[in-house]
Parts: C-alpha cells; sequence; structure tokens
C-alpha cells in the first residue's frame, strides 16, 4: 500500500489515535488506584498495556498498511517469544508457597 | 560477480531475490531488531514478574503518580511529532521534517531529565542496586535494571533523532530513514506502556 495509501491518511487519524492511546494510559493510572486484589489489577493493567501496543504498532509503526505476510510473520514470533517466557510460573509460586501440587508430608 | 553472469542467454538463475516481504532492507532490519528487543524487554519483565510473585516483602515505594504521569505524557506526545516528522519528510518539506525531529528528540532529552530526577529522589531515600529500606533488594536490582535499559534506549533512541536528523537536513539521509528511526522511537514507546503498569502502577503506596 503503503506510501502511497499513508501519504493520503490525514494526521486527524494520527491525533485521533494518540487521544486514544493518552485515554488508555490514563485509564492505568486509575485502575492503579481501585480497591482490588493485585491479580486482578494486573489482568486489568495488561490488557489495556495490550490494547495500547496494538494501536501503536499498528497506526504508528504502520504494521496494519503493510503486507499480511509481514503482520503475521512479526505476530507470529512476537506471540511465540511472550508465550514461551511463561514456563517459570509455577517455580515463582515455589519460592513462596512451595512446590505446587506437591503432597501434604506423612 | 555481475548480473550478466548470473544471467544465461535472458533467462535468471533465480539468484537475484528481491527483499523480503517486498519491504526495503532497511525497515526490514529495523523490525526484526524490534523482534529481538521485544524478547529483552519481554525477558526482563517476566524476571521481574517472578520476583515479585515469588517474594512476600516487595516494596511499594511509589506514593506519588505525578512524574510517571508527565513522563508517559512526554514519550506519547513525542511519538506524535515523531510522526508530523515523517509526514513532512514524506511530502518533501525538509525543513519542516527536521524541525519536527528536533521537537522529538528534545522530549525525549524531557524525558531522560524527568527520570533521572525520579532516580535521584529514589537513591536519596536509601535505594540502590543492592539494598533499601522498604523490603526486598531485589526490588532496587529489578527496577534499575529495567528503567536503566529503557533509559538506555531513550538515550540511544535521542542520539540517533540527532545524528539522522542532521544528515537528512545535509541531504545524505531520506524519508525513508526517517520512517526507519520512526520505527525505533515508536518501540520506545511501546515498551514504556508495560514498564509503567508493571514498576510503577502495581507498587504505588495505598
Amino acid at each position: 500500500m503503503t506510501t502511497d495509501a499513508r501519504k493520503n491518511d490525514g494526521i486527524g487519524k494520527d491525533i485521533v489515535i494518540y487521544i486514544c492511546l493518552l485515554g488508555l494510559a490514563a485509564l492505568q493510572f486509575v485502575i492503579a488506584y481501585q480497591n482490588i486484589d493485585a491479580a486482578q489489577m494486573l489482568m486489568r493493567m495488561l490488557v489495556v498495556a495490550f490494547i495500547e501496543a496494538g494501536l501503536a504498532a499498528l497506526y504508528f509503526m504502520h504494521l496494519g498498511t503493510e503486507k499480511r505476510g509481514f503482520l503475521l510473520f512479526v505476530a507470529v514470533f512476537t506471540i511465540a517469544v511472550l508465550l514461551g517466557l511463561q514456563f517459570g510460573w509455577t517455580d515463582s509460586s515455589r519460592m513462596l508457597r512451595g512446590a505446587p501440587f506437591s503432597r501434604p508430608p506423612m | 560477480m555481475s548480473q550478466a553472469d548470473l544471467t544465461m542467454e535472458g533467462h535468471t538463475t533465480g539468484l537475484t531475490l528481491g527483499p523480503a516481504f517486498s519491504i526495503p532492507t532497511k525497515k526490514f532490519a529495523m523490525w526484526l531488531f524490534i523482534i529481538a528487543d521485544t524478547m529483552t524487554f519481554a525477558g526482563c519483565l517476566v524476571a521481574y514478574g517472578f520476583l515479585r510473585h515469588g517474594t512476600a516483602d516487595w516494596p511499594r515505594p511509589f506514593h506519588s503518580i505525578t512524574n510517571v504521569a508527565l513522563m508517559t505524557f512526554v514519550l506519547l506526545t513525542s511519538s506524535l511529532t515523531m510522526l508530523c516528522g515523517l509526514r513532512s519528510a514524506k511530502a518533501q518539506d525538509k525543513a519542516g521534517a527536521f524541525r519536527w525531529i528536533l521537537i522529538t528528540a528534545v522530549l525525549g532529552i524531557v524525558f531522560a531529565l524527568l527520570h533521572i530526577r525520579e532516580w535521584l529522589g529514589l537513591i536519596g531515600e536509601g535505594m540502590t542496586l543492592f539494598k533499601n529500606p522498604w523490603g526486598t533488594p531485589l526490588f532496587g536490582a529489578s527496577f534499575f535494571s529495567i528503567t536503566g535499559l529503557h533509559l538506555t534506549h531513550v538515550t540511544c533512541g535521542i542520539i540517533a533523532l540527532l545524528a539522522v536528523g542532521v544528515r537528512y537536513n545535509g541531504g545524505r539521509y531520506n524519508a525513508d530513514d526517517i520512517e526507519v528511526l520512526g520505527l525505533y522511537w515508536h518501540f520506545v514507546d511501546l515498551v514504556w506502556m508495560f514498564v509503567v503498569p508493571l514498576v510503577y502502577l502495581l507498587n504505588l503506596t495505598h
């Protein structure tokens, strides 16, 4: 598309995305002052952060206007890395609470 | 080996390949760097989460969100000014593009100064890499590592903005180079969107 189509886009769309990002960032600050437990707070903040990151990647970094194959390439690599890093959580729980799923001593 | 050597009687040998995904090589290289750097930051943030989750006396030293809110605003605004610079560069407005790139660099410097001010405040309260007055010493190590890595990226970005901006203004670089630089700068902004909630907002004193 890409360059020609991008030239035709106005600055208005960039400003709308910028305002959305500011609003989402503000939402994270609001969530930080909610009276909820830490796990719930983390989940809400991460959801907002991923929406922010998606908007920034698609519009500010123009990933949305690149070829579909390239979009898939970036998405698959990034998601694979993020999923691959999730293996340690049971060990993290073990640091605090002992081995997960272990039988109590007889 | 010349192009003629690769071509036999008008038939290509198949050795001349176009750029991957039909995007410019520099841009593709920057995307590969961004994917690799995503791994670095994701590794740091997951390790931080691992430690925070597994440590009972994790400190919550942040009393105010004013500074981090201001830093977020400045960095997001710098992304918008970078886009304006790219737009001007694509429209062949060299002076306008250079001006927007300088504004982006100045916003980056403001962000870095706010960051250093915050560090100095925490150091003044007794926090170092290896100890802090509130709880586990791991907090200082992880906080300074993650925010320091991000600040290093911002500092490199400022240097790159100035270097590329000056060369673009001098006619050695073109709009494509500004676009590649913009990708890096937006990535630094994108990482901050995860650093703020995980490192700052989850550690607010209520």
